[in-house]
């Protein structure tokens, strides 16, 4: 009999037209601005700067090398170095960015302004909304729009982030072991030469102590 | 009280004509009547287009348009503005006349055909003695308008659509005006009020509605059918095929044009349905002898809107048609049964009443579709496709 498959079909479309009012695992469909999927922890979108501590001035790991800004594929990174030095987040004395920034609509999200940073001061976020009205300055994003704490960064990052964390604090404990090892060294050396001065003969005892005291460098001291 | 209500808009009108000279009160009179049809029937298309997007999206297992108003309510007015906002572009090369003429042509032959429907007692536009046939008239002009707009605007795609339009357009009215045929030769009459009129008695509970006859009920669907292709909706879209020819012969049409052609074709779905209504639904009547305090003008709309929904469901369901099943099912199945269903109207007129009128008259009806639909279905041949030039 001609028609009994539209009858079917029929049934199956009522049976959805139903179903999805008293069934909520039918409708699949995500209410975007209001609810969002789950991201995934690898996601990236836009590069952002990562602060330690409080003050996103003090703290920002940036050392202005200009790395990124030449590496960057699209050039959307724009670095002006500063005149004076800030201690960094290892402790040494470094130059830090007066202006940094970032072109997002240029940008082409490729992550390797993060490959390339010897610092972990630049990082990507997970950010992917930006919408405005005004497609070139509010694009250009400035330093104290980039600027985002360490504990953002863990909150989507969370195993990258601890291990970034794990490093800085290795090199944080041999920056200080260094400063420790060459403030004694110093210390032994101004020493000797007070007792050298005041012997007035030894062969070369500078040398063999520097040798003893060094400690071995640890890996990824950088520059 | 019940009367009062029933033909509330009646005497509305009748007290609003008291304070019109009588000079002026012919002209009055119709412009009256003619505005709640200009009013009714377009709110009717954006409460359909909502109905129809918010189905269709369940269906499918979506919610459907959600972010306009409450449940998506000002959806239809959003979509309004937008295509009032929108650039009115017209082909460099394009017919002017003809191309800005064919949708206003056919809104205006859509809105025609709502002069002969009663959508109440007592409520009917003009109540023509040959009623049907002008409302057949009326709506074959519609194919007009399409040719025009598929023609003038000097497009591959719409000059197809167009023809696709016109084949599939003529090829369908032939079973709806037989199917109509039945009606009329049951009823003795070609006014649709009278028509209503012979359906608005009832046995016991059950009303005299042509439906619930073995011809009528076939009429039905065969009008049904043919008039899902008349207004060019699913399954039988192939003169606008999205997929195929993007928009059939209104793709060069863009702003409130198209806004229009999509009203017209609305339009000419829910005359359609009104008319199916008044020949085999009883109109305006009650299903039920003890619901006819419930005003008339409520039935009328109430019956529409199950029409409709009926409509999205099919259009929800079913996938297009090729042409050349569009073409056999028309010519090979639709129309003899049509023919059939005429014959069997006739038997059931000269037979006496009574249970083996009804027996004989199933039979005559069910026996040609068995027969009809297993050769429909033995003719399908399935082989290898044998390609000569793509090689």
């Amino acid at each position: 009999m001609l028609g009994e498959g539209i009858i079917k079909g029929l049934a199956e479309t009522a049976r959805n037209f139903f179903g999805s009012y008293l069934t909520k695992e039918r409708l699949t469909t995500v209410q975007y601005p209001e609810e969002r999927l789950p991201q995934n922890e690898a996601f990236r979108n836009f590069p952002f700067l990562v602060f330690d501590g409080a003050d996103s001035e003090a703290g920002l790991r940036c050392v202005s090398c200009h790395i990124c800004e030449k590496e960057c594929p699209p050039k959307c990174i724009f670095i002006e170095k500063s005149k004076d030095k800030k201690p960094d987040a290892v402790g040494k004395p470094q130059f830090y960015p007066v202006v940094f920034d970032i072109d997002v609509s240029v940008c082409m999200s490729c992550q390797i302004c993060v490959e390339v940073c010897p610092f972990d001061a630049i990082k990507m976020d997970v950010e992917y909304d930006y919408p405005t009205e005004d497609r070139f300055a509010a694009l250009l994003f400035n330093k104290h729009q980039l600027a985002k704490s360490n504990d953002y960064y863990h909150q989507i990052h969370p195993t990258e982030a601890s291990a970034v964390d794990a490093a800085l604090a290795a090199e944080r404990e041999s920056a200080a072991a260094k400063a420790a090892a060459t403030a004694a060294a110093a210390a032994k050396t101004a020493a000797a030469k007070v007792s050298a001065e005041s012997r007035a003969v030894k062969a070369s005892p500078d040398s063999a102590v520097e040798s003893i005291t060094e400690p071995p460098l640890s890996g990824g001291d950088g520059l | 009280m019940t009367q009062t209500v029933d033909q509330i808009f009646v005497l509305g009108k009748h007290w609003l004509l008291e304070y019109v000279p009588i000079a002026a009160k012919p002209i009055v009179s119709a412009v009256l009547s003619v505005i709640p049809i200009m009013v009714a029937f377009p709110l009717l298309f954006a409460i359909t287009t909502w109905l129809e997007r918010k189905g269709l999206g369940r269906m499918q297992n979506r919610l459907g348009p959600n972010r306009t108003g409450p449940m998506g309510l000002w959806q239809p007015i959003a979509d309004g503005i937008k295509s009032l906002t929108k650039e009115d572009i017209v082909p460099l090369t394009a017919d002017h006349v003809v191309h800005f003429l064919a949708p206003l042509l056919l809104v205006a032959a859509a809105f025609l055909a709502y002069a002969v429907l009663p959508v109440g007692r007592n409520m009917v536009l003009v109540n023509l003695d040959a009623g049907v046939l002008f409302f057949f008239a009326v709506g074959s002009v519609v194919e007009l308008a399409v040719f025009m707009a598929g023609w003038s605007s000097r497009s591959k795609y719409s000059l197809l659509g167009a023809m696709r339009a016109i084949a599939q357009m003529i090829s369908y009215e032939v079973p709806l005006v037989l199917a109509t045929v039945a009606v009329i030769m049951q009823s003795g009459t070609l006014s649709t009020v009278e028509i209503v009129e012979r359906q608005a008695g009832y046995t016991g509970l059950l009303p005299h509605w042509y439906v619930f006859t073995p011809w009528g009920i076939l009429g039905f669907i065969l009008f049904m059918i043919a008039a899902t292709a008349e207004s060019n909706r699913s399954p039988f879209d192939l003169p606008e095929g999205e997929s195929e020819i993007i928009a059939g012969y209104y793709i060069e049409y863009s702003g409130f044009k198209f806004a229009l052609f999509f009203l017209g074709e609305y339009l000419g779905m829910f005359a359609t349905s009104g008319i199916a209504i008044t020949l085999f639904l009883g109109g305006w009547s009650a299903p039920l002898s003890v619901l006819t305090f419930i005003p008339s003008w409520i039935w009328f709309f109430a019956k529409l809107l199950v029409l409709i929904c009926i409509f999205i469901w099919i259009r929800g369901t079913l996938p297009r048609l090729r042409m050349d099943q569009l073409m056999s099912f028309a010519w090979e199945f639709i129309l003899p049964m049509a023919l059939i269903n005429m014959f069997v109207a006739g038997v059931w007129h000269f037979m006496a009443s009574g249970f083996v009128r009804w027996i004989a008259c199933a039979t005559l009806v069910i026996v040609p579709c068995v027969v009809l639909s297993a050769l429909l279905k033995r003719k399908k041949k399935l082989q290898l496709r044998t390609y000569s030039f793509a090689e």
